[in-house]
């Protein structure tokens, strides 16, 4: 119970703000200051996403996939570029410029020249996926790898270990927490990736849903789906946030002694 | 012949000469002590001695095998503990046993004894942060102990900890060498820890650094509380203060 109670009052703050932001969004529109066909009022918001329940399950099931896929894959890729570039100095500093690169090219630039190589199928949505994602995590792994306590490393190899037992006894549990602020971003970032290569052209998708209801002019759909896909993020998020939990379970030890 | 021979070491970094032909001999079961100030090349002996730095010349032998230059030989402790806070402390201390190939199971089962041993039972699934200094400092004395229990060399092992702590950690140190067939050389620049603690004080001193004097204490160990208050001690003290 005690240690419920400090989580709760420090989020009070942001709970009451966003409730009284939602109320003045209510009253102004409910007070007609702004005409109901631009602003739909929060009670429209809900009333939208119900009556469109199935068809933003569907399509968000769509997105979903395109994004568990494209996040499973840039984390692989992710592993495998921060593990070769640590072990091997020189590609370290030839590919990271490389990388640094990628991630000045604005994706809405990289999305459509994705759809006229690969068509309107899956894989331009799982590629652009895959390049917005790997980014934070080989980067969070990298600076991990960095960090490594050379007296540890030292100490292991004066105990007979090779390369791969030092990486496996300290480079990499060493480097999951960077590990993990990188996967965090990078799940934040996936489904963005998706809806943004959706509605640069595709068949389905909370994306192709959004170009649908804009062209309609439903703004009360529009908010609906945004609200969705913010919930989505968030959603992963927070699955993130448990898996860090899970695999690390010593710094559950190291709060506990700060309380 | 002693367990752990260094022979005419010596050793240069960019041209700066470090070490001047070392000979060391450390015999079973003995406790030596390399006496000298900082930044004196004592860090860089052990270093060549665990293999981790080759020497310029000379020769590192262990049981009368060669193992100038061969890490995994001989046991290593720094003054930072390095325990793996991502460990508890039983994978912490079984990791040299994990190195060698052998499985977690059975090397629990090795180290599960010796908990009791080194006065660390019912730590076995705390995190190291969990722990005091002085607790740490025989967890990864124990790690130490798992890897080899041949030769141990222990850089300024208690250094970092307050006095009370300390001379506690002496007496049990010296009553863990008792019981188990260790040989200890270690690093220090507390005089009276030296005299507490060795069989042999090797002064180490100069640029480069050679070994100037080799000083016995040929007192029965472990000694007794009020040793530091005996005249042995405190002519001994006095010896060591005037070749510095």
């Amino acid at each position: 119970m005690t240690k419920k109670l400090p989580s709760i009052t420090n989020k009070l703050p942001a709970l009451i703000a966003g409730a009284g932001f939602v109320l003045l969004w209510q009253l102004v529109c409910s007070l007609g200051l702004v005409p109901a066909y631009m602003l739909p009022s929060p009670a429209d918001v809900l009333r939208a996403f119900w009556f469109e329940r199935v068809l933003l399950w569907e399509n968000a099931l769509i997105t979903l996939k395109e994004a568990f896929i494209g996040l499973g894959l840039g984390v692989l890729l992710g592993l495998v570029f921060a593990t070769v570039m640590d072990s091997v100095p020189v590609l370290r500093r030839a590919i990271y410029p490389i990388l640094v690169l990628t991630q000045t090219v604005p994706t809405v630039a990289i999305a459509p020249l994705l759809v006229l190589w690969f068509g309107y199928g899956l894989t331009p949505k799982i590629i652009l996926i895959v390049i917005t994602t790997f980014f934070p995590v080989t980067v969070g792994l990298l600076d991990g790898f960095a960090a490594a306590d050379p007296d540890a490393v030292n100490l292991l190899r004066s105990m007979g270990a090779g390369k791969w037992q030092i990486f496996r006894y300290i480079k990499f549990p060493g480097a999951l927490s960077q590990f993990f602020s990188g996967l965090r971003i990078a799940a934040a970032y996936c489904v963005v990736g998706a809806v943004i290569s959706e509605w640069l052209g595709g068949f389905g998708g909370l994306g192709v849903y959004m170009t649908r209801v804009k062209k309609a002019f439903a703004f009360d759909k529009m908010f609906a789906v945004i609200f969705l896909i913010s919930a989505v993020s968030l959603g992963l998020m927070a699955l993130v946030d448990l898996a860090r939990r899970l695999c690390m379970p010593w710094q559950r030890v190291h709060e506990n002694k700060e309380q | 012949m002693g367990i752990l021979e260094v022979r005419g070491v010596s050793k240069s970094f960019d041209g700066r000469p470090i070490l001047d032909r070392i000979d060391l001999t450390l015999n079973q079961g003995e406790l030596v002590c390399l006496l000298g100030v900082s930044g004196g090349g004592k860090s860089t002996l052990f270093n060549i001695i665990s293999g981790l730095l080759t020497p310029d010349s000379g020769q590192v032998l262990l049981d009368g095998h060669d193992v100038t230059g061969c890490p995994g030989h001989v046991s290593y402790m720094l003054q930072k503990d390095l325990l793996l806070p991502y460990r508890t402390v039983q994978d912490n201390v079984i990791l040299p046993l994990l190195l060698q190939g052998i499985p977690r199971s059975e090397a629990l089962k090795t180290a599960h004894s010796l908990f009791d041993a080194f006065g660390l039972d019912g730590t076995q699934r705390l995190y190291p942060t969990q722990l005091s200094g002085g607790m740490r400092q025989r967890a990864a004395l124990l790690r130490t102990y798992l890897f080899s229990r041949k030769v141990v060399l222990l850089d300024e092992p208690f250094s970092a900890l307050d006095a009370l702590t300390k001379s506690a950690m002496h007496r049990w140190y010296l009553d863990v060498m008792d019981r188990m067939p260790v040989s200890t050389l270690f690093i220090t620049h507390d005089v009276d820890e030296a005299i507490l603690l060795s069989d042999r004080i090797c002064l180490l001193s100069g640029t480069p650094g050679r070994i100037t004097h080799q000083i016995s204490v040929p007192y029965p160990r472990p000694r007794p509380d009020d040793f530091k208050l005996s005249q042995g001690f405190l002519a001994c003290k006095k010896q060591i203060l005037s070749l510095l």
